[in-house]
């Protein structure tokens, strides 16, 4: 467990002392303000817009640092030849996929914490109401990170930087449209076909159960056991993907 | 408790579109006694790394086995007496020299008070006392090789495996090695190194084993390999020999060079000394040196990886 904390907290150190993180949080920031300036270009529903923007922007930016950040954590360590003196100490590679895992998560815990408080500020100063859903939206985008970073640390761990991202952006295009996948299955003949579809609906991650910003924005109640549901989805899914990643890891050849 | 042993230890590689099974690592039997400074020479891409890497668990050998202290190299918990300096030092270059000792310090369980005084001693042995607060992405090759270095000790540990520990660093910094090396054998600690570096083995090494194409070919003591009294050749320089004497000298079996006012003979029978030295004399020569070359280190290297390769 220490030394889970110990890769946990040099990758939060490594992710912090990036520029690139700097970058997308300001272009996150920047996106939420922007908004500020697109409401006077809207007729009525002015608060609106900046509840749009503010969340597609909380979301974009977090699965941009999701994705690149993750995906680099392990592959880079790879291709840089770092992880020869890391694993070369008494530490198991489950414990180093966990640490590397951990840390991004508090990056992204504290990313989404920046682009929030920026979109409440927002709110606040516009004068536009803050209802609790918008906070739960902002929960379940992070559960969605937590799934989407989960399955790019996987892919790391076994293929190429550029190959990872493009598997990871695939997952999260994938991941919202599963439950058109699951339609689609159910208008074929096709059995094996179907069977396919319906095995990669349960396979993939249902992305689009974290998405309530469309409730959220109006102002809707979400359901407290829709939440729970949600949350327990997304860390069960997690947990699925990171066992596996640590069982792929665990056969990798540092050549 | 022997500090490392390997028991036909064997790695292939399955290459290119056809999963060609290429053996880098052949059936090799090794023992590194306790505190010895064994020398694992090889040309480049013999296997010395890919060895080192199955020993400590970046890779998993195809075949045969290897015990570190006793333990077997699958167990986690012996690289807890492990310390390793990776070829090349590929380190995280956004970490200052001492936050970066204090990492791999964490990872062994070291903290607080114990640790700081562990990561400011090896700082001091390794002479980056003044560096410590720099990032390592402003180090020069020799301040990351001895910064790696000191990492690998960060746990003070029995057995030191360093691979290619001189490799890119100038005289100075190849010495300071070299300085390191043996202070850590005085400490009582096990040193296993490659490197293709002949005269820094010759200095500090124990003992050696050579490894060509993947197979060990020799081990032992440099003395025993070499031939301690095993002399290959006598060069003799004379001053003012006529050129009567230097052809008495040819019919002793020597090869004569005349170089101006000097002749270099040179002669393979160590008997034939005396009666070359009398020669001299009667020819009003004058003795200006008598070297008798050895077999060297780098001779049995080189004919062991001739052997090897035919």
């Amino acid at each position: 467990m220490n030394r889970i904390r110990v890769i946990a907290w040099n990758t939060f150190r490594e992710t912090v002392r990036d520029k690139i993180l700097y970058n997308l949080v300001f272009f996150a920031l920047l996106m939420i303000g922007s908004a500020v300036l697109l409401r006077n270009l809207s007729m009525g529903e002015q608060g609106k817009i900046i509840k749009d923007i503010g969340l597609a922007g909380i979301n974009l930016f977090g699965v941009l640092i999701a994705i690149f950040v993750g995906i680099s954590l392990v592959s880079k360590e790879i291709e840089t030849r770092t992880i020869y003196s890391v694993i070369a100490k008494p530490i198991h590679r489950c414990e180093f996929i966990l640490g590397r895992y951990s840390g991004l998560v508090l990056t992204l815990f504290m990313n989404a914490a920046i682009m929030a408080s920026g979109f409440f500020l927002t709110l606040f100063f516009c004068g536009v109401e803050i209802d609790p859903a918008l906070l739960e939206a902002v929960g379940l985008i992070v559960v969605e990170l937590l799934v989407i970073t989960s399955a790019a640390v996987m892919f790391s761990t076994f293929t190429t930087p550029i190959l990872s991202a493009t598997f990871s952006v695939a997952l999260y295009v994938i991941g919202h449209l599963t439950d058109d996948l699951r339609v689609l299955g159910g208008k074929l003949q096709n059995g094996l076909t179907k069977e396919i579809l319906d095995g990669l609906y349960y396979a993939l991650p249902n992305l689009e159960y974290f998405n309530v910003k469309g409730q959220a924005v109006y102002g809707a109640a979400i359901e407290p056991f829709y939440l729970v549901s949600a949350v327990a989805y997304g860390v069960t899914y997690c947990a699925v993907v990171l066992i596996l990643a640590c069982v792929i890891f665990q056969r990798r050849e540092f050549r | 408790m022997t500090p490392l042993r390997l028991v036909g230890l064997t790695k292939e590689f399955r290459l290119g579109w056809g999963r060609r099974r290429v053996r880098v690592v052949d059936r090799l039997d090794l023992e590194v006694n306790r505190g010895e400074i064994f020398g694992f020479l090889g040309h480049n891409g013999a296997g010395k790394t890919t060895t080192i890497k199955l020993l400590l668990g970046l890779l998993t050998p195809t075949a045969g086995t290897a015990w570190i202290l006793d333990r077997p190299i699958t167990d986690v918990a012996v690289k807890q007496a492990v310390g390793f300096l990776p070829e090349s030092p590929y380190f995280y270059e956004y970490l200052t020299a001492e936050e970066f000792l204090a990492f791999y310090g964490q990872l062994f369980g070291l903290s607080g008070q114990h640790l700081a005084r562990k990561v400011d001693e090896l700082l001091e042995m390794v002479g980056m006392t003044d560096a410590r607060r720099l990032p390592l992405r402003k180090f020069s090759k020799g301040m990351l090789q001895r910064v790696g270095l000191a990492q690998a000790l960060i746990n003070d540990p029995q057995l030191v495996i360093l691979d290619e520990p001189m490799s890119g660093l100038d005289p100075i910094g190849r010495r300071e090695v070299r300085d390191i090396i043996l202070h850590l054998k005085d400490q009582g600690k096990t040193i296993f190194f490659s490197t293709h570096i002949l005269p820094d083995v010759e200095m500090i090494c124990d003992r050696v084993g050579i490894l060509v194409r993947g197979r060990l070919r020799s081990v032992g003591a440099i003395q025993e390999l070499v031939g301690a009294a095993a002399v290959t050749s006598i060069e003799v320089i004379v001053e003012g020999l006529s050129d009567i004497g230097a052809r008495e000298a040819e019919r002793l079996g020597g090869t004569v060079v005349r170089r101006g006012p000097q002749v270099m003979i040179t002669i393979q029978d160590e008997t034939t000394v005396a009666a070359l030295l009398d020669v001299v004399r009667r020819h009003a020569g004058r003795l200006v040196s008598l070297v008798p070359h050895k077999r060297s280190l780098e001779d049995l290297f080189l004919r062991e990886v001739e052997a090897g390769r035919t």
